[in-house]
């Protein structure tokens, strides 16, 4: 990629987001909007310097329970994907339990988790690893099917054992699926969190950006509200680019979903 | 014929029989000898069960009646070349090539010199670091090959190989092939079961061109009785004519035969 092409291609968004937070700050300065409805960028940024310490304890706790089922999910996921992988029989027993998990609305069953747990950081985990490890199973699930026949007749001449094929074929076969999952799989565990803490309705000290955003509305604190929200988005975005960044650097040299002309 | 004739058997099919779950057979009835050091085309439309055969030698499949009998020792693994290169796409030539020693726990500071050896003899030996898609479909097949003989195999198997090839690329590789099947240095031929579909390739490659039709069986046994080493000018001599001709009426009975 040329030097120019490379800052075309980070340079766009940022402009164009500026551009965006600009044409608000504006918009809210030209037609005097009241902060309770809809507060500047500005002061979003003076209320998110004003409360860091706090938002930042919630940021954390948000992320880590975030990172923590999106783990659970991937380790889940991989697992019971080779397990579908291996045996048809597990894959027809237990799919229906996989797409009922998946299909349910996350809000709707987490009231139920709350009640059966009793406990909200549990309730929290749950629901981010309930959203997060589908896409993981599904993707990773194509990725160990869709290995070259010729390769896995060329292993099995060639009388492979059982881990060579999965270490030397089935890995790095499935890495690209897998790599796709992994990138839909971040952004659900973020949102899975997020409702997951709505539905618990945690309070106290250790609390996160979801419930920050329930008491700021409660308490009419809408500039603190979006400050709450700015650093959720802030987080989905960091899931993603890193994970993009992640997938580029492990196939980029041969697959061609991250073919770099 | 200029090899000292050797007539051990080393691979016998007697009567073999392969059916597919569903009722589809493959192969009717399929008895062939293939002696140690020769080299033997498959020829035949697509769908008479060429592949079938090969699949069969090379005990990835197993026959549904019949025998297979191969004289090699219990350990002996066939060279096997699909018909698309079937490289893993994410590791370099090299790793490729490395593959089947790899798989039988050598490590690869003991197996570079065969590695490099197999590249060399491919003419691959300055893209060893390239993965497969940096190359070219001759180059790859070319990979393909040198994977298949760096274990030194004692019964080489083709699956049309070159069958994706232009002509050009099919030639240079069918001259490749037979410098390996034919070594010149004194060293004992490599026995050779070819798969393919054009007469052409049949003729220049082998010493015999077995013609199959549908639904699976022999339809004819015809002998090549030229020299190797062959080259360009085998290509253009008037025995290589006559012996196209002669394999290409073979084909055409059977085509005419499974119709009927």
């Amino acid at each position: 990629m040329t030097r120019r092409r490379a800052l075309t291609r980070a340079g766009l968004p940022t402009l164009s987001v500026l551009v965006f937070l600009a044409a608000w700050e504006a918009g809210v300065r030209a037609l005097q909007v009241p902060a309770y409805l809809l507060p500047a960028p500005s002061l979003i940024a003076v209320t998110l310097a004003d409360n860091f310490g706090s938002l930042a304890a919630s940021w954390w706790f948000t992320a880590r329970i975030t990172l923590i089922a999106l783990a659970l999910a991937i380790a889940g996921g991989v697992l019971i994907a080779a397990l579908f992988a291996l045996s048809r029989n597990a894959e027809h027993a237990l799919t229906p339990f996989a797409v009922v998990l998946q299909v349910t609305p996350i809000v709707s069953i987490a009231p139920l988790i709350m009640i059966l747990t009793d406990s909200p950081l549990a309730t929290v985990i749950i629901c981010a690893w309930l959203v997060a490890f589908f896409p993981i199973l599904a993707n990773t699930l194509t990725g160990l099917r869709s290995v070259d026949a010729n390769l896995r007749d060329l292993f099995r001449l060639q009388r492979a054992s059982r881990w060579q094929t999965l270490r030397w074929l089935l890995v790095p076969a499935a890495l690209p699926s897998f790599m796709t999952g992994l990138r839909i799989a971040g952004g659900l565990a973020l949102i899975g969190e997020v409702g997951g803490e709505f539905a618990a309705g945690a309070a106290g000290r250790d609390t996160g950006l979801a419930s920050r955003i329930l008491e700021s509305a409660f308490r009419t604190e809408i500039p603190k509200m979006f400050a709450a929200l700015a650093l959720v988005a802030f987080t989905g975005v960091a899931l993603y680019l890193t994970s993009g960044a992640l997938s580029r650097a492990l196939l980029r040299r041969w697959h061609e979903s991250e073919r770099v002309e | 014929m200029t090899e000292p004739a050797e007539h051990r058997t080393l691979l016998s099919l007697a009567h073999v029989r392969r059916e597919f779950p569903g009722g589809r057979v493959a192969l009717a009835d399929v008895s062939l000898d293939v002696a140690a050091g020769e080299f033997v085309s498959l020829l035949g439309a697509s769908g008479c069960g060429k592949s079938t055969v090969l699949r069969l030698m090379s005990g990835i499949d197993t026959p549904t009646a019949g025998t297979i009998t191969r004289d090699l020792p219990a350990d002996a693994i066939p060279g096997y070349v699909f018909q698309d290169a079937a490289l893993m796409p994410w590791a370099s030539v090299r790793r490729n090539v490395e593959l089947p020693l790899m798989l039988r726990g050598e490590r690869p500071s003991a197996t570079r010199e065969r590695v490099d050896a197999a590249l060399h003899a491919v003419g691959l030996a300055d893209s060893a670091e390239a993965v497969p898609r940096e190359l070219s479909g001759g180059m790859k097949m070319r990979a393909s090959l040198a994977r298949s003989l760096v274990t030194r195999p004692k019964l080489w198997l083709l699956d049309e190989p070159f069958g994706a090839l232009d002509e050009i690329t099919r030639f240079a590789l069918n001259q490749t092939l037979l410098s390996l099947c034919k070594p010149m240095d004194g060293t004992k031929p490599a026995t050779a079961v070819f798969v393919t579909h054009s007469v052409y390739e049949a003729v220049f490659l082998s010493q015999r061109v077995v013609v199959m039709a549908r639904p699976g069986r022999i339809a004819d046994d015809i002998a090549i009785d030229m020299p190797y080493p062959r080259d360009a000018s085998f290509r253009a001599s008037p025995q290589f004519a006559a012996a196209c001709a002669r394999v290409s009426d073979a084909l055409l009975r059977a085509s005419e035969g499974a119709r009927a």
